[in-house]
């Protein structure tokens, strides 16, 4: 595990990894029905990019099922608990965006990432369409969904910085090029949905770039528990 | 997670691209084209655009090329050894079936044919993607049942990934609409 596109695979691949398991977390808690189905088909897409991505660097079930906290390269933005349903709206809002414009980037170079990239795009293209939709209805909609969709979009702003740390073996990506991208796509769509830009910090002293160095957030070590505890109470389980 | 296919990661797999296939393959590719998609049994692979190729080796070993229609599609499993049981049953020892990523599939892929099949099984067909254009289209889809353009979207994505739910406003009839991919 030496090649520096390993790092690289490791954090993409982590970052799908955990969000779709924290997608899955909605499976029979969603408002309503139709919306369930939606996060658990986006959860699906992911988990088959971490798939692929984890598969580059060895074996997919010991790297989900067998690493500790430390060894895995995801966000912050990713590992934070479901929070209510805006909460969820506005990380799939901010992660699927920069998603869509890091692939659109590795989908045009040449590397390991181009073929995944290329399709996975497509997919995420759907998940930013479904972000966004959310947010307008959300935004624009009571004053209680409003308010929701502002306090969500404000306690998740902390943890967008982020994913612009340059990610080793992404050399052919341009990450502050991303983020000015990324801060005009998601400024448009908070604005049509009557909500503003939040003005907090976009990162934390101790926590920008720590994800990806393997130092995370405290709910992340329950999540893991949670996410592993079969597989390594009976290794090999099939059914 | 054990599918009993391997996952070529780029194009790297895909061997004599510019040789044309031999008799033997065109009929083991006719074989496997036949197989029914799992989630859409009204579709064969051939109809789906999954299936990219047959190579017959010198030895014999007979090696599938599919291609996934999502990166986290579950049914890749199943068809690969529906695939597999077909080969053997046309007499073929050894068959292996590898997964594709590139060229990525496009609903454009699906045949005519097919777009017929899913339009009589009450599913309305993607329409042409053409160009790598952003995801909202705003051409009308019509009602499998009754053919009205006049249809709403109820959700974005349905009872698998590859479709979102939609209600006729003309008959009230809930459908399945296959997304462009």
């Amino acid at each position: 595990m030496t090649a520096p596109w390993h790092s690289a695979a490791l954090a993409l691949g982590d970052d799908a990894l955990v969000l779709s398991h924290r997608l899955g977390e909605w499976a029979g808690r969603a408002p309503v029905l139709e919306e369930e189905v939606a996060l658990a088909n986006i959860a699906l897409d992911l988990l088959g990019q971490a798939r692929i991505l984890l598969s580059l660097v060895g074996d997919e079930d010991e790297l989900a099922y067998l690493r500790d906290e430390r060894s895995f390269r995801n966000l912050h933005l990713v590992e934070q608990p479901g929070g209510d349903f805006a909460h969820t709206i506005a990380r799939q809002l901010y992660f699927s965006t920069y998603q869509r414009f890091l692939y659109e980037r590795l989908a045009s170079s040449d590397s390991e990432f181009t073929a995944l990239a290329a399709k996975a795009v497509k997919e995420v293209a759907y998940h930013q369409d479904h972000a966004e939709h959310w947010t307008l209805r959300l935004g624009d909609g009571t004053a209680e969904s409003h308010e929701r969709m502002r306090r969500a979009c404000e306690a998740l702003w902390t943890f967008t910085a982020e994913m612009f740390q340059p990610v080793e073996g992404l050399d052919a990506v341009d990450f502050p090029a991303l983020e000015e991208r990324w801060l005009d796509s998601v400024a448009s769509v908070l604005e049509r949905a009557t909500l503003t830009v939040p003005d907090g910090p976009r990162s934390r002293a101790w926590t920008a770039g720590a994800g990806r160095q393997g130092l995370h957030t405290e709910p992340f070590g329950r999540m893991l528990a949670e996410m592993q505890h079969l597989h390594r109470s009976h290794p090999g389980a099939s059914w | 997670m054990v599918t009993g296919t391997r996952t070529g990661t780029g194009t790297g797999t895909g061997r004599r691209e510019d040789a044309a296939p031999t008799a033997l393959e065109a009929e083991l590719r006719r074989v496997a084209g036949r197989v029914p998609d799992p989630e859409l049994p009204v579709l064969t692979l051939e109809e789906l655009g999954v299936l990219r190729a047959v190579h017959v080796s010198e030895a014999g070993r007979v090696q599938v090329e599919l291609t996934p229609t999502y990166t986290g599609c579950p049914a890749i499993g199943t068809m690969s050894s529906d695939i597999e049981r077909a080969l053997h049953e046309h007499g073929v020892p050894e068959v292996t079936v590898v997964t594709v990523l590139a060229p990525a599939w496009s609903t454009d892929d699906i045949s005519a044919e097919g777009r017929r099949k899913l339009a009589e099984s009450g599913i309305a067909p993607p329409r042409p993607r053409g160009t790598d254009g952003a995801v909202p289209l705003t051409l009308s889809i019509r009602c499998p049942h009754c053919g009205s353009a006049g249809t709403e979207l109820l959700s974005r994505f349905s009872s698998t990934a590859c479709k979102a739910l939609r209600r006729c406003t003309a008959c009230g009839e809930p459908f399945d609409h296959f997304k462009e991919l």
